[in-house]
């Protein structure tokens, strides 16, 4: 292997590696102070100015927490259950094209880790092995409210995985390509999946938050019915991975819903701007990001909006409303591919 | 190419998680006290243990996902290629998913799906 | 690893978990005991007694000026109408006759408790079954009550503004205005609650069917209140039992017939509306004069066995008082809602999932040291 090319990548890493860190503590302070403006509130606005040092305040306190392990505790799979979550949390955004290539030192650079060409297929996977992190703490735990929250939580992800999945092949029907990359990259212009596939968005939507654990499917982790749910016995870093992972879970779903359904780093009026290579890249880098910041603003937006299903209000959903909707939605989508072109 | 950089990804992630663990044992004071570890539901001792055999209506639908799952996976390529093969591959898919839509009415009606 | 030993055999899904002292939903120091099947629940058991600072007791101690400011402490949020009863066990036995206008007071501060009392009610409704807005939009109203408690009884929560024979003092010079402020903020706001939590679909499954309470048990449990009037009893002690001149004012008691949480839910919600109109229906005629009638310095109720029962806003009360003649009661017993109405939740969470326990707890809406006193 070229080592100029294992260079690129491993700036690529550390940078992607950080900014997935950053977006996750910063999406910690958004949560706050989005709710704070939703109920019409300050939120944080001690550390620093607006509050802004406060994911690191938070963070700074999580390392400084005395960790306690439960005596009935499975020691070692207590341990391993965050180490999981947050690793696969991170891992996924390997996959997700983040912008145009850049063209630096006579190379262009794709600004993407791994271009995979079953990049869909590999976010699922790693994201069903997030399930095993949340699964394995919550049983390791010995505690009553973290098994019915480890149950429960793999319960649902699994379910709805399935909608999730079943609204992805009606993606792909049209797109002809696993690869995360050709799918945006045919939605150039404005020719953005969602106009498309707007029931294939929908459910993906929906299964999203409940990937993401976030309200009104926050079900594992029912403050009101399970105390914390899984990481109920969690305290000090380990408890800090647990929520970091599922913010980084949703700046990555966000990251997800923007490539395939909401065109990426393609922004209508900027490809015909003829713009240099690499400005063009680092345009079309904000414009991805622009993207995930609205579907984070609207996961919290949801989140302080709406109350939470009960758990089988919520298997209903997903079994029997979502699972036949985007059955129909392939089965439509693909009679008109094949009959009607 | 891509894989290598796979692997260092995944490397930065086990060595943040693993990290920060050790950083907070390095950092934070400990104090023993038999009641710490003790497990937590609210404020009364744990009646038994947790590690118990769990009422089945959790992994019947763990079943029934592993099934769909498994056909799921079976899509994915067709989904690929349908544009190409055309009406052939929708008329195959369709005898597929009738007996699948089959097994899940099945499973539907045999209540399943219903919680109780 | 101990997991491969005997005992993850020998249990065969008997899953007994604790829901409280120290649990985010119980509102308190309500321990549940709760034996699950899965996420069905198959029997709740209550266990009571955490908070318990024997009032009844206490009381036996005090004169008949001094115990009534206990009873604050029972149902904190209904604080006023507590007090009324008390003040009013007292002034039947003395047969003293309050005057109007501290009647018109006792009854206007007690209504706007009320309110205070369900608008926390709605506000933790939301925050049990995970909404946190609903709990902002109510506490902007409660703020506004509240502040108008302080500034006439010189508390916001335990408000101790009863003596027998009337009312400590006579209330602020613009209260009237103050008070219309107040209602008109909250009817201006009222239609802000339907559209974030009662025209929510996913608040209202949460709601309908679940803890299914029927009239005959509700009957049967000495429920009362809200929680009763939701099952199609009527039980509301201003109707039946008028005190303090609720004879005179023109207002419904609402009853539903439902039974489940959506019923209570939404009797409550109806109840504030009503409280509104009874406040507006005296705020503008308040009658002048005293405050509070002649008494002796130091109160002793004649021999006998004395009860009076108030509607709190959580249900009846009844304060029982037998009198040796002294300058204390020879036994006082506090017959409090909120303890007849736990005995509900058992009955209507049965084979209910822990979500529905949930939203029964918060319908139900109970305030745990008054189950203990």
């Amino acid at each position: 292997m070229d080592l100029s090319i294992l260079i690129e990548k491993s700036v690529l890493v550390v940078i992607l590696f950080s900014v997935s860190l950053a977006v996750a503590a910063y999406s910690t302070y958004a949560e706050r102070k989005i709710a704070a403006f939703l109920q019409d509130r300050y939120g944080p606005d001690r550390a620093g100015p607006w509050g802004l040092l406060q994911p690191l305040a938070d963070g700074g306190k999580m390392f400084f927490k005395e960790e306690i392990i439960p005596n009935a505790s499975d020691k070692f799979l207590f341990i391993l259950g965050p180490c999981i979550f947050m690793t696969t949390a991170l891992m996924t955004s390997a996959a997700i094209p983040w912008g145009k290539s850049l063209h630096l030192f006579g190379r262009d650079i794709s600004l993407q880790v791994a271009n995979l060409n079953i990049g869909i297929l590999y976010i699922f996977a790693i994201v069903s092995i997030g399930v095993y992190g949340i699964m394995i703490g919550g049983w390791a735990s010995n505690n009553k409210f973290a098994l019915l929250g480890a149950i429960r939580a793999s319960s649902q992800m699994i379910s709805y995985e399935l909608a999730m999945g079943m609204a992805i092949i009606a993606l792909l029907l049209t797109s002809n390509s696993l690869s995360i990359r050709d799918i945006v990259d045919q939605q150039a212009g404005f020719h953005w999946n969602v106009f498309y596939q707007p029931l294939g968005f929908i459910i993906f939507l929906v299964c999203a938050f409940a990937e993401c654990n976030r309200t009104p499917f926050d079900l594992p982790e029912t403050e009101t019915e399970l105390v914390g749910g899984y990481h109920t016995e969690y305290s000090s870093m380990k408890l800090g991975l647990y929520l970091f992972a599922e913010y980084t879970n949703m700046f990555i779903s966000s990251a997800v819903i923007s490539c395939l359904y909401f065109g990426g780093y393609h922004f209508p009026f900027i490809d015909s701007l003829n713009l240099p290579q690499n400005v063009a890249a680092i345009i079309s880098v904000f414009v991805l990001f622009a993207k995930v910041c609205f579907f984070i603003f609207f996961f919290m937006w949801i989140r302080w909006t709406l109350p939470r299903f009960r758990y089988d209000q919520l298997m209903r959903l997903g079994w029997q409303m979502l699972l036949p909707l985007a059955i129909v939605n392939v089965l439509i989508t693909g009679a008109w591919l094949t009959y009607f072109k | 190419m891509g894989s290598s950089a796979l692997v260092l990804l995944t490397i930065c992630g086990i060595a943040f998680a693993a990290g920060g663990i050790l950083l907070s044992k390095a950092l934070a004071k400990t104090s023993t006290n038999s009641q710490k570890g003790e497990t937590y539901e609210c404020g009364i001792p744990t009646t038994g243990t947790s590690f118990i055999q769990f009422n089945v209506g959790y992994y019947l639908f763990a079943l029934i996902f592993l099934i769909f799952d498994v056909e799921l996976v079976f899509m994915y390529p067709w989904a690929v290629v349908v544009k190409e093969v055309g009406m052939p591959a929708f008329v195959e898919i369709l005898v597929f998913m009738f007996i699948l839509f089959m097994g899940f009415l099945y499973a539907w009606k045999k209540g399943a799906l219903r919680w109780d | 690893m101990k997991l491969l030993g005997e005992d993850i055999v020998t249990e065969t899904g008997e899953f007994i978990i604790n829901m409280g002292p120290q649990h985010p939903s119980t509102h308190g120091v309500l321990h549940l005991k709760i034996w699950l099947d899965g996420e069905t629940i198959k029997k709740i058991e209550p266990h009571l007694g955490y908070i318990h600072r024997s009032i009844e007791k206490m009381s036996e101690k005090m004169s008949y000026r001094q115990f009534i400011y206990l009873t604050s402490r029972m149902d904190y949020l209904s604080a006023h109408m507590n007090n009324q009863a008390c003040a009013l066990v007292v002034e039947k036995a003395l047969q003293v006759e309050v005057p109007e206008r501290a009647k018109a007071i006792r009854i206007l501060l007690a209504e706007l408790s009320r309110i205070g009392s369900h608008l926390l009610w709605f506000a933790s409704v939301g925050l049990d079954l995970g909404g946190v807005t609903p709990f902002f939009y109510a506490f902007r109203e409660r703020e506004a009550i509240n502040s108008l408690m302080e500034e006439n009884c010189g508390a916001r929560l335990t408000q101790n503004f009863h003596v027998p024979g009337g009312i400590l003092e006579d209330v602020n010079p613009d209260f009237q205005k103050r008070v219309k402020e107040v209602i008109k903020q909250l009817k201006d706001n009222f239609h802000e609650y339907d559209e974030i939590l009662t025209g929510n679909v996913i608040f209202q499954n949460r709601l309908k069917g679940v803890g299914y309470l029927s009239k005959e048990d509700a009957i049967s449990l000495g429920c009362s209140g809200p929680t009763a009037r939701a099952s199609g009893v009527v039980c509301d002690i201003r109707k039946s039992n008028p005190y303090d001149g609720y004879e005179k004012l023109e207002f419904d008691e609402v009853v539903l017939t439902g039974g489940d949480s959506w019923a209570r839910y939404q009797v409550r919600m109806a109840e504030m509306l009503q409280s509104i109109k009874i406040i507006e229906q005296m705020i503008d005629n308040m009658p002048e004069g005293d405050i509070v009638a002649k008494t002796k310095n130091v109160i002793k109720l004649p021999k006998g066995e004395f009860y009076q029962r108030v509607e709190t806003a959580r249900g009846e009360l009844g304060v029982y008082i037998v009198s040796e003649g002294a300058a204390t009661p020879y036994r006082c017993k506090y017959r409090s809602p909120n303890f007849a109405n736990l005995s509900a939740i058992p009955i209507a969470a049965k084979g209910g999932k822990i979500g529905d326990l949930i939203a029964i707890m918060a319908t139900v809406d109970l305030i745990i040291p008054d189950i203990d006193r």
